[in-house]
């Protein structure tokens, strides 16, 4: 069913900049060539009724009833798959029309099920209303012949035709019963999701529709995109909470709070209540289109773990005390200053989450720089992403995406690295592979295959399947390639890059020790492929890179980034549509967290510290004085932590105790720590270490802003009321206020001018201006009012791109004979992060543990099999998991996933880190792999230690029932 | 803080910038890097273990944090 309130247009829009004049029904009409006569009417306010077409998808032309009559034509043309055409007369009501058409339908009602006032797609039917609107009286065929209505036949016999409900995905039923065989869910799982795990199975009265193989839903290849869902004129498809809750009455245009797609929703409410989330189509970063995640696993929102009360305890090992606001506010407050009295000003900070609003970071940093008097904040983005603004900070000039994501529909080459979009950016993953079905060239450098390389329509022109922690060598050896074959843009570098650096630069990359061929064995890619991979990017055209944490989360992550964006420069791929640098965010607001001065050392706006007009600006406008010199990191924290001099940590939205490398390691920094507060919804990892609980609010309680990958600010809207009573912003500025200092914003909007007024690349921010354009991408000011898709469009915005020498250097974490397999981490689709959320909804059905990945070979010699439980030793730690034997595994490499905390993937992570950020080095560490029958001795204290937290949690809980 | 932490840190940093062939632009790219992404009382221990020989420490390392600026106690 679609949106309640959007209008279909029929067909997609066209964007020829030709203009069409013609006439229908006696009305002048003007259009861009290209556009489906259906359309031209539905511009014009004509609907003509339609079945098989729908704007999301390519016209069909098979249900027949959209046939109009054209001057000077023969036959009745389908108004769908007509183009336009200049002069054109066109009449869509006549009354040969109207028989035809009531006879297309008659057809169609003959063989569906009539319990219309049952149905839960009653009231946004499209058949139903097609029926009204053709004025179908009477329904001459009767239902006793063959049908697909029934069970059984009116002998009694067993009906072949019909096909009961498969109930198997857990979001959404599918009742063939219903089916009217328009092909739309096919369509839309081919053209816009691109799984193609639907197919219209016989032909003619037989034809049926099913899931790949004949599967249930759940067991085909179905990602639950939910698009044929949403695509479905009928109740064939529909959502299972529709289908309980009936139809919404209003909706409210939110932003997705997963990940760093952005995809912009309409909540579908009854009054506070969510009956289904459809994807917006006038959203500018996902056009319709949304992932398992954003459409469905909505359901922690309400979940019954969620804490609603503010909790104390003095410490860790007491039962919790349920408190009123106020006082945890001025427990907070006195804690804080006590500590920063007895341990000094620095001895507290705060750390920010890429789950929280833009306003809410901002705010967080605000408190801490102006509140506490320090500049110890920091942000998840420090394990994730903090390279990506290092990196491209010093090479262009701005720590960000370079382009929008509908950039790549002008994209000759994608190259793709340290990513895997289908699973962790699954719209764009989505449009990228139509886009690569449309005929752009891939090439994936990847130690896995993963499913890009290979995928209905889709597959890699190159692999390169390097050695994991050798991103750099690789990038450095195509760069080698691209200068001593004279590909190299020589007037785009002339004019756009600094030229002593690039001269350095090209001596560098030049040196035989980055030839292909010498570096085969260290980086394990066959020099053929990557000359063949080099020419292409250099040669085939527009080419964009994308790419993600299997790039920065290495000790030479920064470097790495940098020598991406000088590939980039390299081969001009930079300042129009088509090209350009983009890293993939993890987070939903990993770049908002970054922009809002959530680091160290940076005010919002990437401006440094030690910057005296930026500081005095801040001074100024908060009314205190302020330091210049940088702050703690999150792992500075711990180490000052374990010697004893930082004691008191503000944790909004962050699960350090799980998401962080080295978990022993940073849990003893924990249990050093005098007051540890958290701000979450649910009793994370890192609440079983904390001294006060702070219930936070879920992005569907409050109003704020999100900005996603391309740097688009979209708008988080509040439908129900926060369950603990505050918005996070509230809490922040009430915690500020106990302690001293003033904060008073009447609404999230405020913040955001505050933010505006003193940061130059926001200064034409408003929720006003938002709200007008549906969304914004920064830089948006004087100069760009309206945003900025593309960045250094006629000039860098550091002036001249600066190419970084990237020396290879190899990771100090090697294999030897104790630890001879290398472990890399990633994600699925089905779960998010440390899974706080997904895991608490049906999403687990795909997806209900982490497995470690290995290879057959690696497997035999091992005596592993599939499902054998495996104990991983690194010289951090040793955690025990299911072994899946893998083919897209690499021999020497093994592979797991990080969403549930008992599995202690990051327990086995090292403290290595990235040189520049000190983002740690998730994606390699040096593992053996051995049969266990047992798990590790850290998950039985995990387990002994969450039972014990657990039991403190239900007492406390059990004192709130008697309050 | 835990001193080798710090040092190799430190001589990550280095790591990096001796790929400049330039030496003297390679010491100040390691200690603009420590001024502006170090808070203080990490540069200062570490300019501490450095007065005291500063075992451990690459050569780039050590010439960048000899001239290290660490502002005052007082004022930090
Ligand atoms: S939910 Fe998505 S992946 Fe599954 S069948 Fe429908 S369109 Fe295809
Ligand atoms: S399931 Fe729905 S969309 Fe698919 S063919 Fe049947 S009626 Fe059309
Ligand atoms: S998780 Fe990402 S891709 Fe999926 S709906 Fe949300 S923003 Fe879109
Ligand atoms: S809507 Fe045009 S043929 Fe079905």
């Amino acid at each position: 069913m679609l949106s309640i309130v959007e209008i279909d247009y029929g067909t997609p829009k066209a964007t020829s900049e030709t203009i069409v004049e013609l006439e229908i029904d006696g009305r002048t009409v003007h259009v861009p060539e290209g556009t489906s006569v259906m359309r031209a009417a539905a511009q014009a306010g004509i609907s003509i009724p339609k079945l098989c077409a729908t704007e999301m998808l390519e016209a069909f032309g098979s249900c027949r009833l959209c046939l109009v009559e054209i001057e000077g034509r023969k036959g009745y043309p389908a108004s769908c798959t007509t183009p336009v055409a200049a002069g054109m007369k066109i009449s869509t009501q006549t009354p040969k029309l109207a028989e035809i058409r009531r006879g297309v339908i008659e057809l169609y009602i003959s063989d569906h099920p009539l319990d219309c006032l049952t149905c839960p797609a009653n009231g946004h039917c499209e058949l139903q209303d097609m029926a009204g609107v053709v004025g179908l009286r009477e329904v001459r065929y009767g239902y006793d012949g063959a049908n697909h209505v029934y069970p059984k036949t009116k002998g009694g016999g067993e009906n072949p035709l019909f096909v009961a409900k498969d109930e198997s995905n857990p979001y959404f039923s599918f009742d063939p019963s219903k089916c009217i065989v328009c092909s739309r869910c096919v369509r839309a799982c081919d053209e816009v999701q691109g799984t193609f795990a639907l197919t219209i199975q016989g032909s003619g009265f037989e034809s049926k529709v099913a899931a790949s193989q004949n599967n249930a839903f759940l067991d085909s290849e179905c990602v639950s995109c939910g698009a044929c869902v949403q695509a479905c004129p009928t109740a064939t498809l529909s959502e299972k909470s529709l289908i309980d809750k009936g139809q919404a009455e209003h909706t409210v245009t939110t932003t997705c709070a997963y990940c760093g797609v952005g995809c912009s929703f309409r909540a579908e409410m009854k009054g506070e209540e969510i009956v289904r989330m459809v994807p917006n189509k006038d959203g500018h970063a996902n056009h319709g289109h949304s992932c398992v995640k954003g459409r469905f696993a909505i359901g922690y929102a309400t979940h019954p773990d969620r804490i609603n009360t503010p909790m104390i305890r003095a410490k860790i090992s007491d039962p919790w005390r349920v408190v009123s606001w106020d006082e945890a506010f001025a427990h907070v407050a006195s804690e804080f200053k006590r500590l920063q009295a007895t341990y000094g000003k620095h001895a507290v900070g705060g750390i920010t989450s890429s789950r929280c609003t833009n306003e809410e970071t901002y705010l967080v940093q605000k408190l801490v720089r102006a509140g506490f008097g320090n500049n110890n904040v920091d942000t998840c983005a420090r394990v994730c992403h903090s390279p990506t603004g290092y990196g491209l900070k010093t090479t262009l000039g701005e720590s960000a995406g370079t382009q929008d994501f509908d950039s790549i529909e002008q994209t000759d080459v994608v190259l793709v690295i340290g990513a895997n979009p289908t699973d962790a950016h699954p719209v764009f993953g989505s449009q990228m592979k139509q886009r690569l079905r449309a005929g752009a060239k891939l090439i994936v450098i990847d130690p896995r295959r993963i499913d890009l390389v290979r995928t209905p329509h889709v597959h890699a022109d190159y692999h390169l399947k390097l050695k994991p922690g050798t991103n750099v060598a690789v990038l450095n050896t195509l760069a080698h390639v691209i200068v001593t074959e004279g590909l190299v843009d020589e007037a785009f570098v002339a004019l756009r890059c600094e030229p002593e650096a690039f001269a350095k630069w090209r001596v560098f990359v030049a040196q035989d020790k980055y030839s292909p061929e010498a570096m085969e064995a260290e980086t394990g890619v066959a020099a053929a492929l990557m000359r063949g991979a080099a020419r292409l990017y250099a040669t085939g055209g527009n080419g964009a890179i994308y790419y993600g944490l299997g790039v920065t989360e290495h000790a030479q992550g920064s470097t790495g980034v940098m020598g991406i964006a000088n590939l980039a420069m390299a081969t001009g791929n930079f300042g129009r549509e088509g090209v350009g640098v983009n890293p993939l965010r993890g987070q939903n607001n990993v770049q908002g967290s970054c922009d809002m001065g959530s680091f160290p050392n940076e005010f919002p706006g990437y401006r440094h510290v030690g910057d005296d007009a930026v500081r005095h600006s801040f001074e100024q406008a908060w009314g205190v004085s302020l330091l210049g010199e940088p702050g703690l990191r999150i792992p500075n924290m711990f180490e000052a932590a374990l010697d004893g001099s930082f004691k008191g940590l503000y944790i909004e939205g962050e699960d350090i105790a799980q998401s962080d490398p080295d978990t022993q390691h940073v849990t003893a920094a924990l249990s050093a720590m005098e007051c540890i507060v958290v701000q979450d919804l649910f009793f994370n990892e890192t609440a079983k270490y904390a001294h006060v609980f702070l219930p936070g609010s879920s992005f569907l309680e409050k109003d704020g802003t999100f900005t996603n990958a391309e740097r688009r600010i979209s708008r988080v809207r509040k439908v129900m009321a926060p369950k603990a009573g505050y918005a996070d912003w509230e809490i922040t500025q009430k915690l500020a206020q106990a302690m001293g200092y003033p904060m008073n914003y009447g609404h999230a909007s405020q913040i955001m001018d505050e933010i505006a007024r003193l940061t130059p690349t926001f200064h034409g921010v408003s929720f006003e201006k938002i709200d007008r354009l549906g969304s914004i991408q920064w830089p948006c000011n004087e100069e760009h009012p309206q945003g900025t898709p593309v960045l250094h469009v006629d000039e860098f915005v550091r002036g001249k791109g600066r190419f970084m020498l990237t020396e290879y250097v190899p990771t100090s974490e090697k294999v030897n004979a104790e630890h001879p397999l290398i472990l890399t981490t990633g994600r699925i689709l089905s779960q998010y992060n440390g899974g706080t959320q997904t895991r608490r909804t049906a999403n687990v059905m795909w997806y209900d543990e982490d497995r470690l990945e290995i290879h057959p070979h690696d497997a035999e010699e091992r005596g592993v099999t599939d499902g054998d439980w495996v104990g991983i030793r690194s010289r951090s730690g040793d955690t025990v998991l299911r072994a899946m034997i893998s083919e897209r595994m690499q021999p020497g490499v093994v592979y797991t996933t990080f969403h549930f905390p008992g599995s202690g993937a990051n327990v086995i992570t090292t403290e290595n880190s990235d040189w520049a950020t000190n983002c740690p080095e998730y994606k390699v560490t040096a593992v053996q792999v051995t049969r266990v029958t047992q798990p590790s001795e850290w998950q039985k204290r995990y387990r002994a230690f969450s039972d014990e937290q657990q039991a403190l949690l239900d007492q406390s809980v059990d004192t709130l029932g008697q309050a | 803080m835990n001193i080798e932490r710090l040092v190799t840190m430190a001589n990550d940093i280095a790591t990096y910038f001796a790929v400049e062939p330039n030496h003297a632009a390679a010491v100040d790219g390691v200690r603009d890097h420590l001024t502006r992404f170090w808070d203080p009382v990490m540069r200062r221990q570490l300019k501490d273990y450095f007065a005291q020989g500063g075992e451990g420490l690459l050569p780039l390392a050590n010439e960048a944090v000899d001239g290290l600026s660490v502002p005052p106690v007082a004022t930090v």
